[in-house]
């Protein structure tokens, strides 16, 4: 991208519990504007390197670089302070706090003086409002509870949070996965606008129709190290999708299908129950639901 | 992928003025003060010409209810913040016992006995706290053993130092004390001196108000409720404590010392236990081991009154004030109409029944889209 140093640099970092290998020498860099696609299966060590660079855990061994200094988090909130921010996947959201509350959660503003000081909710209120206003989100009450709000609504009050907050590193684990066509596309242009923005941003997810359009290089994790950082013009779109999900299971999982289809079909002639016709239509569907996330 | 959610994705159809009625009855003490007001309206009529609603009734009830209403408001507070503190009962007992065993039998001066006592509870509220929150067990199990620990402590201390389980002569040692007044004798007696001599208020036979001021308990009830409801509602702290009762992983994320937050509320039960220990134990003039039985339970029962959910994240410290309020109205007004007082408990547990009924139904709807 760029000759400045990245905005956050992995070396060669481990992290155990106990006896337990989770993650090992995974070497990773992303810089400001760039978006890098976290790939891995489940269990890969996606969470547990995410957790890692957020200061949820800390390194067992190896270096974490930040705007090419070290860096030593204690807690999450070292993190925050020093610009990394994280939407994790149940996205420290409180269903039954409102928005606002939700928002300035842990960076309440506050005016006032010594034990007179108070969270100035007037002025918090509005900055959610606005904020949630530039990514298109029209709140209608910034008092309601989050627990209100569409999953695409919240993940997006996740993400603006972590940008108003002057996040230079944003990390988002999975944040499509659960979310429908129209809302994860409201995500993924939001992920752009960021990128737009000069952040640099970790994208984790399983689904390749929304990793290869926002993505500038794919990282591969498998059972806990890296196999290796791929820039978009070195990989296709289906050489992704059989990086992250295995193509081959997919294949395999395919032909088994049409197996099961033609199985049932066969004993349809016999019973006429309903269960061909949604065999049936597992494979064709099979883009439909990698689009939400399965 | 619920088809709900992509729905309403888009649009502002979905937008709906929310009625100031609905915004009211989604308040989280809405239950309590409604039906504090029922019950003050039931017995009004139920106990009409008996006194209750006399100026010294009043203060009956107020006090009774005060008393309640100063654990119940930090048990609020704690329960929000997702934890529960069952100690608060034998704390009752037991910082009584701290207070009268020094300045009794010991001879300290009363207010180095309290400033022992309220340091003690606290330290006790430390510990309470920082076990619930380093080995992640229940406080419900964790405050359960401090429920026996205390009480047994309560009963073994006195009976070590003074070979008995109560010990009197506290009121000696509070003449000429300057902490003591903060926790007995009553605020503002020059206004309703005032009142009574322009005839607003009840004068007894001897000319003097029938009420001499507001006692103290109720003035730390009222002062409490406020405290604890600005630090909610206003401030950083307060935000904070909803969020570790919310979901305290993701207010760790977010940089909530989540631990910090909960250690401090477990010390403000405590701390609450010794301000209704030292209320007590001055009003009366003597500690006694058995102090504070069950109110630990009762607490949660005007917290849950007042809206809070037992899971926490949710709820208000004006909501536990008045289940506190609900608490002494009927339990004076038991007195009062010269109902069998066996009552009671049978009234109790029904509100809790339909406290909790009525919060699970107004959790649901608070989550609904509106």
């Amino acid at each position: 991208m760029s000759s400045q140093a990245p905005m956050i640099e992995m070396r060669n970092v481990d992290k155990r519990f106990g006896s337990v290998i989770a993650i090992s020498d995974i070497s990773m860099k992303v810089h400001r504007g760039e978006v890098m696609c976290l790939l891995g299966d489940n269990g890969a060590g996606k969470s547990t390197l995410i957790k890692t660079l957020s200061g949820v855990h800390k390194p067992s061994n190896g270096e974490l670089l930040v705007d090419g200094k070290p860096a030593d988090y204690q807690s999450p909130s070292d993190a925050l302070d020093a610009g990394i921010a994280t939407v994790f996947q149940d996205l420290a959201m409180i269903p039954l706090m409102s928005i606002t509350r939700n928002f300035f959660m842990g960076r309440e503003p506050t005016v006032g003086w010594g034990p007179f000081k108070r969270v100035d909710w007037k002025y918090a209120d509005r900055v959610a409002m606005e904020e949630m206003g530039k990514i298109g989100i029209d709140v209608r009450d910034p008092s309601q509870p989050v627990g209100t709000l569409s999953g695409g609504e919240r993940q997006c009050v996740a993400i603006a949070r972590a940008v108003y907050f002057g996040a230079k590193v944003l990390i988002l684990d999975e944040p499509t996965s659960a979310l429908g066509v129209k809302q994860a596309s409201v995500v993924l242009r939001y992920i752009a606008k960021a990128r737009a923005d000069g952040l640099a941003v970790i994208f984790i997810t399983h689904n390749v129709h929304h990793a290869y359009p926002v993505a500038d290089a794919f990282t591969l994790l498998k059972r806990g190290s890296s196999l290796g950082t791929f820039r978009k013009d070195e990989v296709s779109r289906e050489e992704v999708l059989n990086m992250m999900a295995g193509g081959a299971e997919l294949e395999s999982l395919d032909a088994e299908l049409s197996e099961f289809q033609r199985n049932e079909q066969h004993d349809d002639e016999i019973t006429e129950g309903s269960l061909p016709a949604s065999a049936a239509h597992g494979p064709q569907s099979s883009g439909a639901r990698l689009a939400t996330g399965y | 992928m619920s088809e709900a959610t992509l729905n309403k994705d888009t649009g502002d159809e979905r937008l709906q003025r929310v009625s100031p009625v609905k915004k009211t009855l989604s308040r989280p003490e809405f239950g309590a003060v409604s039906g504090a007001i029922l019950v003050l309206a039931f017995f009004a009529v139920a106990a009409s010409g008996t006194g209750m609603f006399s100026g010294s009734g009043i203060v009956n009830f107020l006090e009774v209810s005060a008393q309640l209403g100063i654990i119940a408001v930090a048990a609020a507070l704690l329960m929000i913040g997702g934890e529960f503190d069952l100690s608060i009962g034998s704390m009752i007992g037991f910082a009584g016992i701290l207070i009268a065993i020094p300045a009794v039998q010991f001879g300290w001066p009363l207010w180095a006995a309290l400033l022992f006592a309220f340091s003690f509870a606290m330290a006790v509220g430390f510990v309470n706290g920082m076990l619930v929150v380093k080995t992640g067990l229940p406080s419900f199990i964790v405050t359960l053993g401090f429920l026996f620990i205390l009480r047994g402590l309560a009963i073994g201390l006195p009976r070590l130092f003074a070979n008995r389980t109560q010990i009197g002569g506290v009121h000696d040692t509070m003449a000429g004390d300057w902490l003591a007044p903060l926790f007995s004798g009553y605020v503002g007696t020059g206004l309703f001196q005032w009142l009574a001599d322009i005839g607003l208020l009840a004068t007894n036979f001897a000319g003097n108000p029938a009420v001499e001021g507001i006692p103290a308990s109720v003035a730390w009830w009222v002062a409490l409720t406020a405290m604890a409801t600005w630090v909610l509602l206003g401030t950083r702290f307060g935000n904070w404590i909803f969020a570790c009762g919310g979901d305290k992983n993701a207010a760790r994320n977010v940089g909530v010392p989540v631990n910090t937050v909960k250690v401090s509320l477990f010390m403000f039960t405590a701390f609450s236990a010794a301000i209704y220990a030292a209320l007590q134990v001055m009003d009366t003039g003597s500690a006694d081991s058995m102090r504070g039985m069950l109110k630990e339970l009762e607490a949660i029962i005007a917290v849950v009154i007042g809206g809070a959910l037992l899971t926490g994240g949710y709820g208000s410290a004006i909501g536990a004030s008045f289940g506190a309020l609900i608490f002494g109205v009927v339990q004076m007004g038991i007195f009062y109409t010269g109902i069998n007082t066996d009552w009671f408990q049978v009234f109790l547990g029904a509100m809790l029944l339909i406290a909790v009924l009525f919060n699970n139904y107004v959790r649901k709807k608070a989550l609904e889209a509106k």
